[in-house]
């Protein structure tokens, strides 16, 4: 009996993501463990593993397909002594989200499912008689809440009461084959009901067309608000347009977020660099073959030294309350082609320097090929993000949420100084500037971890302690 | 200061019923008539036909009365007096329509209207029956002023009245021709087709395209086309008619099909080759209106681009429809007062419907309309002969036929021939205005026995779970 292969969730926040490319095709036998397919979340591209084995009959989901629903059937594995051929898609075999859809595993139909009404597949059978012969057999291979698609459990999942969202059957449909989400769209029907335009106006993973007015009881989704691409502003033939993928999507969702909710303020000081740059060569110098240490990944450690030093500064504004953390995750912003990623270094203040440049290296070669797991780019609780290698001299950064602060590096150069002795004298210098949340550190608090940063990089050799 | 805040020009069904609408809204509301309130479809149009039609029904029946196990031995009618009950039926729907606007305190200036320039609106000149003109101020002008026949002088395509009839001639006949020729098959020369032949004329039908009523669905069509041949009438369809040769109480067309040419005589010939619409003497040009085709251009709320003026119905363009027209000017009255419910004109949803015998209904897309539009279609189809109402009626010929997208379920049409189906469109054209899927349709309890189960059953068929077949 056929087993469905469902959409499956890459991270425990995925809803949805974009079938990106199938790596197998009807007739290919597969076994537990094989690639069969590889899937863009929102900042990564994943390769799906095969559970089950069997024969490939059916791909329901083309690739490139945006917005597929997590769990949602995305090809039909026939089972040894199957025929492939003789297995059929599921009447509402779209990118189908909602019900309480039984897993692969256990599709096992009871009797109840087996005796449950169904629509047939009728376009297949020339004879009513045909068809009521292999009824009980299809309905043995097959998920029949799935069949059902369109019955009115699907009606009942979206209202529950006072959030019941207003939409035609239709409407709810094709928002369903869209993945779009019906409650960031405006319903332009009788008494606001959401009818099929307002959906065929939106965009999946997107506010509707007319999500102007409807945008803020739609957060978060809602909170990008492109503006209107009018002809009249700029002519169609004077720019190219290239569509938003999943990543730029997410980082536009992200930063409006954080630019729009968190209450920033920049603190700036400037650093001297000479002796972290001497200690670099010396560690550099001293390092076994391979291990090459650069400024950012002491900057890193720095980093995480001033967070373990001002516990206070290491802390997140939540729904239940503030966070302090324990332990110094630090984010480091890594630009890569068609947007931004942040690939943390977990536990940064146990972690040596050779160790620290060794992950980062690993972790910035996969950001670029975009294959970072999400556990991976999220749960950090500070960034950094360096311009300093194109002589940026300082600059703000926008807060990276839930985490507190960002550290901003400019480029180190040589300026003049005053020493203690009152003589201008030069050295090598940067200017940082740390962003920081209000809601959760002062100007006091920012002040003390600058200062504790400032020292590690100016002493490096404190970082040892 | 104005006189009215509307003043509808025309009292068809769009006109009178923007009118009441608009006084609902608080309006103060004029409406201007030349001839008979209700326009031509209480007086000449939809109603009256239905009444002969009726007639011609009863007629059916009672020629077929042993069919029923029903003994009547000689059949027969009185022409005179099966028009007066039609005329009868205007006439008291007419008085109807007065008694409405009285209720709505609309005053119903009798006259013939023209336009000039104004402000806000165009001032409207009402001429009485006696010459005196009288002009009118409004804040709003909604043009409702309908359509006539058309005629093609050059072909000889043009009613005399005498040998050669438009609808309103058809309508009130003086003796039934003995060969009767209708040139256009659409819903007008179907019906007329229909009515003639149960009365005993000898009834031919010429179509330029290549199959009758050319806006349903082809299978329909094809369906149709059987049944009126059973019963005697003639098709010449993808047939030209070159020319209209009158002689001495006769009629000599000349029509080529398929290259050839050949003669056809009839005693009198009914014109019913679409419409035009009623644009002249309206002052349209002067004020800069936009006239194509006869049709005056209006956007979604019937705007037409001057201030102040709207135009609604036949006059705005194809489907020719009474209830398109009716709901033409709601929207437009809704627009103009900004109630807050107002869509634009959806013209997907208008249903046409057809009384001949069989009757003929449809609503949306067409099965071939759906695929040149891209959609991958599910077609559902449900015979007469398979539902028990339609056995006991002694009506078991015809078909209900749905159009669902295969994707989305959307019910993108359904087309009907056969008894009462003018009268169970509606249900889908509901499912369509509600956005139904097929999944509520099948969910829905059709009362037995009836006719309607067939639509259940078609929905049912188009995802291969019919019940009675």
């Amino acid at each position: 009996m056929a087993i469905n292969i469902t959409m499956p969730a890459l991270s425990p926040t995925m809803e949805e993501g974009t079938l990106a490319k199938w790596l197998v095709k009807p007739g290919d036998t597969i076994s537990s463990g094989d690639v069969i397919a590889e899937i863009e979340t929102d900042k990564a591209t994943m390769e799906v593993e095969a559970v089950d084995e069997g024969t490939i009959a059916k791909i329901l989901i083309d690739e490139g397909t945006e917005g597929v629903k997590v769990n949602s059937v995305i090809a039909l594995l026939a089972e040894e002594g199957e025929d492939p051929d003789a297995v059929e898609a599921p009447e509402d075999a779209g990118p189908a989200v909602g019900e309480d859809k039984p897993k692969a595993e256990d599709n096992k139909p009871s009797e109840k499912e087996a005796e449950a009404p169904r629509e047939d597949k009728g376009t297949s059978k020339a004879t009513p008689e045909g068809t009521t012969a292999q009824k009980p057999k299809e309905a043995q291979g097959k998920d029949v809440s799935k069949e059902l698609g369109s019955s009115p459990m699907e009606l009942a999942d979206v209202g529950d009461g006072k959030d019941r969202i207003k939409a035609s059957p239709l409407a709810r449909r094709l928002a369903k084959l869209r993945g779009i989400d019906l409650s960031s769209l405006k319903g332009s029907g009788p008494k606001g009901r959401i009818v099929k335009k307002d959906v065929e106006g939106a965009q999946p993973g997107q506010a509707g067309a007319q999500a102007g007015a409807a945008a803020p009881a739609a957060a978060p989704d809602g909170l990008i608000l492109p503006q209107v691409l009018d002809d009249r502003v700029y002519a169609p033939d004077t720019y190219e347009l290239k569509p938003l993928d999943g990543m730029r999507k997410t980082v536009a969702k992200r930063l409006t977020q954080s630019f729009m909710q968190v209450p920033h303020f920049p603190l700036n000081v400037d650093i001297k660099l000479d002796k972290l740059l001497a200690a670099r060569k010396g560690i550099n110098e001293a390092a076994p073959e391979g291990v090459k240490i650069s400024v950012n990944d002491m900057l890193i450690k720095a980093s995480a030294q001033a967070l373990m030093a001002e516990p206070e500064c290491n802390a997140s504004f939540t729904d239940k309350g503030i966070a302090y953390h324990k332990s110094a995750h630090i984010s480091v912003a890594v630009a890569i082609d068609g947007g931004l990623i942040t690939p943390v270094i977990f536990d940064a203040q146990t972690k040596g320097l050779a160790t620290i440049a060794d992950e980062m290296k690993d972790l910035a070669t996969r950001a670029r090929e975009r294959k970072l797991k999400p556990q991976e780019y999220s749960g950090g609780t500070f960034s950094i993000s360096n311009l300093g290698m194109f002589g940026i001299k300082s600059f703000g950064s926008i807060i990276n949420q839930p985490e507190g602060m960002i550290l901003s590096v400019g480029a180190g150069e040589k300026r003049p100084v005053v020493n203690e002795k009152d003589e201008i004298v030069p050295a090598t210098v940067m200017t940082v500037t740390l962003s920081c949340d209000h809601r959760v550190i002062g100007g006091a608090e920012g002040a003390r971890w600058l200062a504790a940063f400032k020292r590690y990089v100016e002493s490096p050799e404190s970082m040892l302690l | 200061m104005a006189d009215y805040d509307l003043i509808v020009i025309g009292s068809g069904p769009g006109g009178y019923v923007a009118a009441i609408r608009a006084s609902q809204l608080g309006m103060k509301v004029g409406i201007v008539e030349r001839e008979s309130l209700g326009g031509i479809c209480l007086n000449w149009g939809c109603i009256p036909t239905k009444a002969l039609l009726r007639s011609a029904e009863v007629l059916h029946l009672a020629k077929n009365a042993k069919d029923f196990g029903l003994k009547i031995d000689k059949t027969d009618f009185d022409l005179q007096a099966v028009v007066k009950r039609s005329r009868d039926v205007a006439k008291q729907l007419s008085s109807g329509v007065s008694g409405l606007m009285k209720k709505n305190k609309i005053d119903v200036i009798m006259g013939e209207a023209s336009l000039k320039k104004g402000k806000p609106a165009p001032v409207v000149s009402v001429k009485d029956k006696d010459g005196k003109t009288k002009d009118y101020q409004a804040k709003h002008v909604m043009l409702a002023t309908g359509a006539r026949a058309r005629a093609i002088p050059q072909a000889g395509l043009e009613p005399d009245g005498e040998l050669i009839w438009t609808y309103r001639e058809a309508m009130v006949p003086k003796s039934v021709p003995k060969k009767l020729l209708v040139i256009g098959s659409g819903a007008i020369g179907i019906e007329f087709a229909s009515f003639y032949n149960e009365l005993g004329s000898d009834v031919t039908v010429v179509e330029a395209v290549d199959r009758i009523l050319p806006v349903e669905d082809e299978e329909i069509s094809t369906a149709a086309r059987k049944q009126f041949e059973k019963q005697g009438l003639k098709f010449h369809t993808g047939a030209q008619v070159k020319s209209l040769k009158k002689g001495k109480d006769k009629v000599t067309a000349e029509v080529t099909v398929g290259g050839k040419s050949e003669t056809i005589e009839a005693d009198r010939v009914i014109l019913a080759i679409g419409i035009v619409g009623n644009v002249e003497n309206l002052g349209l040009e002067e004020l800069g209106a936009k006239v194509e085709k006869t049709h005056v251009v209006v956007d979604g709320f019937g705007r037409t681009g001057v201030p102040g003026l709207y135009a609604i119905g036949d006059l705005t363009g194809p489907p020719w429809l009474a209830h398109k027209a009716s709901h033409e000017g709601v929207i437009c009255v809704e627009g103009i007062a900004g109630a807050n419910e107002a869509h634009p004109f959806d013209a997907s949803n208008v249903p046409g419907c057809t009384y001949s015998h069989p009757q003929v209904a449809s609503v949306g897309l067409t099965e071939a309309q759906a695929k040149e539009a891209g959609h991958k279609v599910k077609v559902g189809k449900f015979p007469f002969i398979g539902n028990g109402k339609a056995i006991a009626l002694g009506a078991a010929e015809g078909m209900v036929k749905t159009v669902f997208d295969a994707e989305t379920g959307e019910l993108l049409g359904a087309h009907m021939v056969g008894a009462e189906v003018t009268e169970l469109i509606q249900g889908y054209v509901i499912a369509r205005q509600g956005e139904l899927t097929e999944a509520e349709l099948m969910d829905t309890i059709f009362p037995h026995p009836t006719l309607s189960e067939m639509m259940h059953e078609s929905v049912l068929a188009a995802y291969g779970r019919v019940l009675h077949i």
